[in-house]
């Protein structure tokens, strides 16, 4: 799966918010191949959300540089950089005066695609992410649910064929049930498309099954970066560790609730 | 009464007409020159902090002035008719469309700015796809109060020789004329209940989504 390629690489990054006298990313230093499923997993306030959004340069390192495919990002205009990265967030973010089929056109038709080129791309994007184009597409976002939004929103980011695609807590609204089917389908989706794809997540069951790798960050700081595998077997510090454990803990409520 | 409304009509038809056209145009003129002047003005105070301040300021104080004493005062630099008529409707209309672009803009979620930013929207993109349409539904409120508080203070213009349907009015009152009172007042309030629902119907066509939320 994972060529020889680096995608994205984060070289002694440091991020310092003002008014904070800690660093919301402390000297990361990551590489990521290109085709990886990454999930960044840890709590609210550990800086994942910060070292995500440095990648489209929503955010500015202090320190550091990261590259894509070999390029310093901060050497091109963050509009470029932007539209070659697929962003997805958890409020989901559709324009609620667009319909449908005109939000997963958005960057088309900034780049002045051909109408036909759009159309197409519209009813294949939707099919991709399971909602039928001629039932969807010129519905407005508030007669959708959460999670038809969200498969949109991931239509959308899609739209100009990104090599690499941001997710921030994609599901993190979305019921238990419908963010199963979700994470399934972005799985299938990952795997017939080859892009590197960086997800955001606090739940270490998503983390671990989405993965190909996770990196676990705290306080700022990488305390693990590893296959869901290595990092159950080999928990490298107290933090993971408690991290595992908290997760067994409530497998066990369940698998006591069944005795 | 009834007869003498149609006498008025049979034998004014022509300066009835006249009046109402004076009065469409002054309203009409005015609101458009107070969007022109309050939607760039309600953006700039949300672009730059310090300013919204002065901005806001500077017409919330010159609307507490009452609009008889602006056009009274306007006078002696503008002279009569249809100038301070409608400078004076221009500065009670500014405010409420000034304030609710300050709002509508406001009122945006940050997320939804960012999303714009994150799928590679230029800053003037953000502002035109995304901004101003979502601030619209606010604005559109305050050029409907404008509107309704232009045609309504236009009868006033008559008193400095502007025209439109406050002659009547005016003429009514002088001579003790209940059917030109009637008449003038009634045109007013038809006028006024049919440019808000001209607005409501153009508001529904360029924001169909609002009719999809419901």
């Amino acid at each position: 799966m994972t060529s020889a390629n680096p995608a994205i690489i984060f070289q002694n990054v440091c991020k310092k918010f003002e008014n904070s006298r800690t660093n919301a990313v402390d000297h990361v230093d990551v590489t990521i191949q290109e085709g990886e499923f990454i999930t960044i997993l840890g709590s609210s306030g550990c800086g994942k959300t910060t070292l995500l959004k440095m990648v489209n340069r929503l955010y500015e390192p202090d320190e550091g540089k990261i590259l894509l495919f070999g390029e310093d990002i901060s050497t091109v205009d963050a509009v470029k950089v932007r539209r070659r990265i697929g962003y997805v967030i958890q409020q989901v973010g559709l324009f609620p005066h667009m319909t449908i089929g005109e939000n997963v056109a958005v960057v088309p038709k900034l780049l002045k695609w051909k109408k036909e080129k759009i159309d197409a791309r519209v009813k294949e994007l939707l099919t991709l992410v399971g909602l039928e184009p001629e039932e969807y597409e010129n519905r407005y976002p508030s007669q959708l649910s959460g999670g038809q939004q969200q498969r949109v929103g991931l239509a959308r980011a899609l739209a100009i064929d990104p090599k690499i695609m941001l997710l921030d807590e994609p599901f993190g609204a979305i019921d238990a049930i419908n963010r199963l089917n979700l994470q399934d389908e972005l799985l299938r989706i990952h795997g017939g498309l080859g892009k590197t794809f960086l997800f955001v997540t606090h739940d270490i069951h998503e983390a671990f099954k989405m993965g190909d790798r996770v990196i676990i960050m705290n306080e700022g700081e990488i305390c693990q970066f590893d296959t869901p595998r290595h990092i159950a077997a080999h928990p490298a510090n107290d933090f993971v560790e408690m991290l595992i454990r908290s997760a067994r803990e409530q497998e066990q409520i369940f698998f006591d609730a069944c005795q | 009464m009834l007869q003498l409304t149609m006498a008025y009509f049979q034998n004014n038809m022509e300066s009835f007409l006249l009046a109402v056209r004076q009065h469409m145009w002054i309203s009409l003129l005015s609101l458009l020159a107070a969007c022109v002047i309050g939607i760039p003005c309600g953006y700039a105070a949300t672009r730059y902090a310090r300013g919204e301040k002065w901005i806001t300021g500077f017409f919330q104080i010159l609307r507490i002035i009452p609009s008889l004493a602006v056009l009274i005062l306007l006078i002696p630099i503008m002279g009569t008719g249809i100038k301070p008529a409608m400078t004076a409707l221009v500065l009670l209309a500014v405010p409420p469309i000034l304030m609710n672009t300050v709002v509508g803009l406001k009122e945006v979620p940050d997320f939804m700015l960012e999303t714009a930013r994150g799928i590679g929207m230029t800053e003037r993109q953000v502002l035109w796809k995304v901004k101003f349409p979502l601030a619209l539904p606010m604005i559109f409120t305050g050029v409907k109060t404008a509107m309704v508080e232009i045609i309504a203070s236009a009868t006033l213009a008559a008193k400095i020789g502007a025209g439109g349907l406050g002659g009547l009015i005016f003429t009514g009152l002088g001579l003790n004329r209940t059917d030109l009172l009637l008449i003038g007042g009634i045109s007013v309030a038809v006028l006024s209940l049919t440019a808000a629902l001209l607005l409501d119907v153009l508001s529904g066509l360029i924001m169909r989504y609002k009719k999809a939320e419901k």
